[in-house]
């Protein structure tokens, strides 16, 4: 018998883990000597006031869906990908090296090549530390830890090195050419009549982003290994006598991991800057952790939490440009969110439990 | 590379190593009693900033350590509270924790001091001075004879040289992080509390059994913990630089982690690893590219070496690395 029922699990609980850290957040800015109302109503009016607004909430939002549902597909086979930073610094350098030095007739066919080396480089840079877990039992949080280091030194390393244009002093690769640039929300609306910021930087991948959630749970729940991934993560003594090998598994979910998190640099790296640059992933794969924890690891979740971070990036970025409330206040939101959806879930979980035991018995 | 090059390299190593061993032997008293902590990092962070700002404000930079360790203290706590008491998974704690102190410290910084996320430059008696041996060539003696101190080295024997610039000079903290390393050592295997310490690493249920308390014995762990991370951010910010700077700890938390492992959680070779990780960080400051025999090594390899040492270490190529036994298990006393 299930202690309480589902929706006080997928709803309840982490709207109360939200209510806990947005309470905190306030307490936060109150100590800094700011209005948390005044702060609060800035952001909404600067994330989704405009349509410029929307176009920058909907870009974080992009990278976050990718990285989220990154994180998420290996939660689900009980691994913690903390790689998710790496695995896209190293798809930044598939989509670079794909848009720089391959002759795209049209967008669309960059698109699908960029996104496939992309996913590629993220899938290899995932696979080491994959195969380490696997084989030789070494722990992933350790390994993609490591893993995350090692691709900023290997980046640094090929964009001074190797990809920085003649007599540039920027760590950074050439611009892309016009060709593989990829419609903004801007030039895809305009047709059908709806008059979108010409200057956010949310673009096509936006799509390609909903499209990978959709994907995601068509694996999840309606695959045969999308059951084995559950099955391995629910217990790996139960998959293993079910005839699901533990390697396999590990492997083929930190690969779909690696993948959707080097996925996110088709937005960043190829719809945004439209070059490559050093610290393009700007800590996205970390808030990947968060997103795909407020999401309880489902798609659906994962998109609603994405969006949900998209609006505190853009918000905050508004609250530095008019307050004195530094970006950091993010980083602390953030904070507040992964401590109480993932590590203090007890403390709001053991109360809430009892509580509804309370009452069945009451009923019954 | 002449000899005194070399002294001063290991000079910078030695100085380098000093928070990567403490924070190292924060985590082994922590991993050891069974709490994975990669907090580490933002301890540090916290530690920093506090220490720096209290030594600032007040002018003692005494203060400013203690402030610096009871901020690493709290965040410990929070780290125990998740870990210990509400069973939660302690990486994502860690992870909480290493964002909460990158937000907060700017944050703070911003409010208190508005010079952009860093605390004024500490001067005179808000940072730790080097300690000068007996006998050793110091500031003092250039004062004396009107001439810079690494002149008066260079023109000494070898053996003063060494006793100059590598053992005196240091500040107070740096003869702490190595001293810790005999006492984490008599702590964990020759006391009574470091066996319950270790055994409730391995195997929590028979220290329950045996009717010591699992959650007293971890809590212990986690502050020592909080105390060592405390130092190591406050020799940071106060003895190696002076004031903090946003995100000073530069993955520091994380190299230390990486020394962790590498020693195979032991402190003699904690120490041995700290002062690897140290030399290539003293090397990659003080050269770029390094040309060996012909072929260059940039920078880039020396900045990622532990990491990769490490994982070929994780992988067991190079001797296998065994984490405490009941390492990132909350215990659940059976009812």
């Amino acid at each position: 018998m299930d202690k309480m029922p589902k929706w006080a699990d997928v709803v309840l609980i982490p709207l109360i883990s939200l209510i806990l850290a947005a309470a905190l957040s306030a307490l936060v800015i109150l100590a800094i000597g700011e209005d948390p109302v005044a702060a609060v109503r800035l952001m909404v009016s600067g994330a989704l006031g405009s349509t410029y607004g929307w176009g920058y909430t909907l870009y974080y939002a992009t990278n976050f869906m990718f990285t989220g549902l990154a994180v998420a597909v290996a939660f689900h086979a009980r691994m913690f990908n903390i790689g998710g930073e790496g695995q896209a610094m190293l798809g930044g350098l598939g989509v670079a090296l794909m848009c720089l030095y391959v002759p795209w007739p049209h967008w669309t066919l960059a698109l699908i090549g960029a996104s496939t080396l992309a996913a590629l480089f993220g899938a290899a840079w995932a696979a080491i530390p994959a195969w380490l877990q696997a084989k030789r039992g070494s722990h992933i949080v350790i390994t993609t830890i490591m893993f995350n280091f090692i691709a900023s030194a290997v980046l640094n390393y090929v964009l001074v090195n190797l990809m920085r244009p003649q007599g540039s002093m920027d760590p950074a690769t050439a611009r892309f050419p016009e060709p593989v640039h990829l419609p903004t929300l801007h030039e895809l609306l305009a047709p059908i009549g709806i008059n979108f910021s010409k200057a956010a930087p949310a673009n096509v991948s936006l799509l390609v982003a909903v499209a990978a959630c959709v994907l995601v749970w068509l694996l999840i729940w309606r695959t045969r290994l999308g059951y084995e991934i559950r099955a391995y993560g629910h217990s790996e003594t139960g998959a293993l006598y079910a005839g699901i090998s533990p390697v396999r598994i590990t492997m083929i979910a930190m690969l779909i991991s690696g993948g959707l998190a080097g996925m996110m640099a088709i937005n960043n790296v190829m719809g945004e800057a439209e070059r490559l640059v050093l610290n393009a992933t700007e800590g996205a794969g970390f808030i990947g952790i968060a997103v795909a924890l407020m999401g309880r690891s489902h798609p659906f979740g994962v998109f609603l939490a994405a969006i949900l971070f998209g609006f505190l990036y853009q918000g905050g970025a508004e609250l530095a440009l008019w307050t004195s409330i530094p970006r950091e206040l993010i980083v602390v939101i953030q904070a507040l969110v992964i401590l109480f959806t993932g590590a203090l879930d007890n403390m709001v979980r053991m109360p809430l439990e009892k509580l509804f035991l309370s009452l069945r018995k009451g009923r019954a | 590379m002449d000899f005194l090059t070399l002294i001063q390299v290991f000079d910078s190593t030695v100085r380098l190593s000093t928070p990567l061993l403490l924070a190292c032997l924060a985590g082994l008293f922590s991993e050891r009693a069974g709490i994975f902590d990669i907090g580490l990092e933002g301890k540090m962070l916290m530690a920093a900033f506090f220490s720096a700002a209290i030594a600032s404000v007040t002018g003692s930079v005494w203060l400013g350590l203690l402030a610096g360790i009871a901020a690493s203290m709290v965040l410990a706590g929070l780290h125990g509270l998740a870990s210990i008491t509400f069973r939660g998974n302690q990486l994502i704690s860690g992870v909480a924790i290493n964002f909460l102190a990158a937000g907060m410290t700017v944050l703070i910084a911003q409010d208190w001091f508005r010079q952009g996320g860093r605390t004024p430059s500490l001067i005179g008696g808000g940072r730790f001075g080097g300690l000068e041996f007996p006998g050793a060539i110091g500031p003092a003696d250039a004062e004396a004879t009107g001439r810079p101190v690494s002149e008066l080295i260079a023109g000494t024997n070898p053996l003063h040289q060494v006793y100059s610039d590598l053992i005196s000079g240091h500040s107070i903290l740096v003869y702490v992080a190595f001293l810790a390393v005999p006492a984490t050592w008599w702590v964990l295997f020759r006391t009574r509390f470091g066996l319950r310490l270790r055994a409730v690493g391995e195997n929590p249920a028979a220290v329950d059994t045996s009717g010591v308390s699992v959650v007293g014995l971890r809590y212990a762990a986690v502050a020592i913990c909080g105390l060592l991370c405390g130092i190591a951010g406050a020799y940071l910010a106060t003895a190696l630089q002076a004031g903090f700077v946003k995100d000073m700890t530069a993955g520091r938390g994380f190299i230390a982690l990486a020394a962790l492992i590498f020693a195979k959680w032991r402190p003699w070779q904690a120490m041995w690893a700290c002062l690897l990780f140290g030399f290539l960080q003293a090397i990659a400051l003080r050269y770029q590219n390094i040309d060996v025999g012909g072929v260059v090594i940039p920078v880039q390899v020396m900045d990622a070496l532990p990491y990769i040492l490490t994982v070929v270490i994780l992988a067991g190529f190079v001797g296998k690395a065994i984490p405490p036994r009941a390492g990132g298990e909350p215990y659940v006393k059976e009812r």
